[in-house]
């Protein structure tokens, strides 16, 4: 069984790692962590580092379960990705991070997690900071 | 004192609130412009020249200087906090300011550079309200082969030294200057490299050629590259306090002084412009560190103060040849001449007499814009570090839609708008191939200036070519050539030293990016 965790770096990212962690101990299941980018632009907040990834890998490993970690590259919006990924992985869950959105944020941007509810064929846990 | 009456009449125009408007609207995009990496203040004057032809020229030079300004100001952002130069004269603020960031002292790195740059500014600027109309009175007495060979000092020192080979500089110079041929002689009356095309017999707008090269031929080229992963940001400490300590302003005054001191002469002189400035200053501050000098190379303050203090005194002195002289040593410059050109003013000696509320507004606008734009940088290095966040194709796509728009309302002509799309091509295979742009835009611009000047001479000469090297000044200026090449080339020296430093700091991050794939 796996659980697949969509990251992002931040609070949230963390507290999505922490309930990752939490469920997959539950489930008994291992947690592909999944951090994506479009590399289309000079900065991309969302682009987890190095330093980041191994505090996601940290607190898995304190909850105790097994993960594997895909750091993407790809011109597909990171939901895609996070959804393939589920796809692929046969996962029983996806835990995914939800912030806050201002009503113009929401008329102007997308949102990642929005999509990943809508679209997974799985259960997904939102994650609120 | 009749100067300073007139710099307090251009401090009287500048403060109406619509050309304080104008000038934070040109802090404001030079700095953005400054921050983006591969978009400089000369692609950014000449995307909005057809676009303020609507504005007074009073209002235009004044939007002009500050994205000058402000483009030096943004470069040091991105150097410190991406260790990604966003334009020439800040790769040596990347040397040291990234790795200030890296140990946390990034605040303190921006913070110098961004007071060091005021200082300088401010003192260049001073310098600049002095030396102009000395140097522009005594300019007045020059000659026309005086001229000439003051030109021919910028086409070499700009060919030789503005890209990283001379023979590639001197290939695009001449190519600009080819272009700068084509049109209808002014004197008499022939077609030149017309091709029998009537679009071209007014010759090809330097707006055109410089939008081409510049904004299509970098977005080209941005859209050939392979994506490379996103850059990490160094977050910087929030709040005045931790900008600069005590030992930090302790450090950094000296520094920001002889910044100054080396920037603006070689501002003045056609030697390249900033970056060869930035790299002496670089230079020097190492030999003169005493107590710091293993901190070089680690993360020491004052190769971040001397380099932006000599960034910012340089691009000040460049306006001098330009006010005084007509000369530009940049592209940024030579774009500026441009719009004075578009405005029907020709910058030269008469321009402090004959438009001499327009340039002391345009001084006056540089102590102002100077102000504002270390008001603007220090509170938002967030918000610039923002700009860095958009996608790139919303970006380059905006520039093309600007460039096209910009270059069919020069005459409402589609003609254009092709010439544009062929010169952007040539400007892509220019940058893939490693030849430097700007050297064809500066011979483009000065092209037909120096042969009107050319001509003349020989008019007066009766054909005689003695005439051109006999006058005292002219042939002081032709040997001087050989030693600003020389000392230039030096320079350039110690700079590909400092470049290789860079590079394999570049590449140092780059294998660091691709381990942290773990596919």
């Amino acid at each position: 069984m796996t659980v697949v965790l969509a990251y992002a770096p931040g609070e949230l990212g963390t507290a999505s790692a922490r309930t990752a962690g939490r469920a997959a101990a539950l489930l008994g299941a291992r947690v592909v962590i999944v951090n994506a980018t479009r590399a289309d632009r000079l900065v991309d907040p969302r682009w987890a580092d190095e330093a980041e990834l191994a505090r996601v890998i940290e607190i898995l490993d304190e909850a105790h379960v097994d993960h594997e970690v895909r750091h993407l590259r790809s011109g597909a919006l990171p939901a895609d990705v996070v959804l393939e990924v589920a796809e692929e992985v046969d996962a029983v869950l996806v835990v995914v991070g939800l912030r806050r959105r201002t009503p113009v944020g929401k008329l102007v941007l997308g949102s990642t997690p929005q999509q990943i509810l809508l679209r997974a064929t799985c259960p997904v846990l939102a994650v609120k900071a | 004192m009749d100067n300073l009456s007139a710099l307090m009449d251009g401090f009287a125009t500048v403060v109406q609130p619509a050309y304080l408007l104008y000038a934070l609207f040109g802090v404001f995009i030079g700095t953005a412009v400054g921050v983006l990496p591969g978009i400089g203040p000369a692609m950014t004057i000449a995307l909005l020249l057809p676009l303020t032809y609507s504005l007074d020229a009073t209002a235009a030079i004044i939007v002009f200087a500050g994205i000058y300004y402000g483009g030096m100001y943004g470069g040091s952002t991105t150097s410190i906090l991406l260790n990604t130069p966003g334009e020439s004269a800040s790769i040596v603020t990347a040397l040291e300011g990234h790795k200030m960031a890296r140990l946390g002292r990034g605040a303190a790195a921006l913070a110098t550079a961004a007071i060091g740059s005021f200082v300088a500014g401010t003192i260049a600027t001073v310098l600049l309200t002095l030396v102009a109309p000395v140097m522009a009175r005594w300019a007045v007495q020059l000659g026309e082969p005086d001229y000439f060979a003051l030109m021919v000092v910028a086409f070499i020192t700009v060919g030789a030294l503005l890209g990283r080979s001379v023979p590639r500089g001197m290939v695009a110079l001449s190519l600009g200057l080819f272009l700068g041929l084509m049109g209808t002689d002014t004197l008499t009356g022939q077609q030149r490299f017309t091709f029998g095309v009537s679009n071209l017999a007014d010759g090809l707008d330097v707006v055109i050629v410089a939008v081409g090269l510049f904004a299509v031929g970098e977005a080209l080229y941005v859209a050939s590259r392979m994506r490379h992963g996103p850059v990490h940001v160094i977050p910087v400490e929030k709040g005045w306090r931790s900008w600069m300590k005590p030992e930090d302003w302790r450090r950094s005054w000296k520094p920001w002084l002889r910044g100054t001191v080396i920037g603006f002469p070689i501002g003045t002189i056609p030697a390249g412009g900033a970056d060869v400035a930035t790299f002496l200053s670089y230079a020097t501050e190492r030999k003169l560190a005493r107590r710091h000098k293993d901190e070089f190379g680690k993360g020491a303050i004052e190769g971040v103060a001397g380099p932006e203090a000599a960034n910012n005194a340089a691009a000040s002195g460049v306006l001098v040849p330009l006010l005084t002289l007509g000369l530009p040593t940049t592209a940024t410059a030579a774009i500026i001449i441009v719009a004075f050109q578009s405005y029907g003013i020709q910058p030269g000696p008469m321009l402090f007499q004959t438009q001499t509320s327009l340039v002391w507004a345009l001084v006056a606008s540089l102590y102002i814009g100077n102000l504002m734009l270390i008001v603007l940088n220090l509170p938002l290095v967030g918000m610039w570090v923002k700009v860095l966040q958009i996608p790139r194709h919303y970006l380059y796509a905006g520039i093309l839609l600007f460039g096209a728009l910009g270059s069919y309302a020069l005459s409402f002509s589609p003609i254009d708008v092709l010439i544009l799309l062929v010169i952007g091509v040539v400007g892509f295979f220019m940058r893939r191939y490693g030849y430097p742009v700007a050297p064809m835009v500066v011979g483009m611009i000065l092209g037909p200036m120096a042969e009107d000047r050319l001509r003349r001479s020989l008019t007066i000469s009766q054909g005689d070519l003695s005439y051109l090297v006999t006058s005292p000044f002219a042939a002081t200026a032709y040997v001087s050539i050989l030693v600003i090449v020389g000392l230039g080339l030096w320079l350039k020296h110690r700079e590909k030293r400092a470049n290789a430093e860079l590079s394999r700091l570049g590449e140092e991050i780059r294998e660091e990016s691709q381990s942290q794939e773990v596919n």
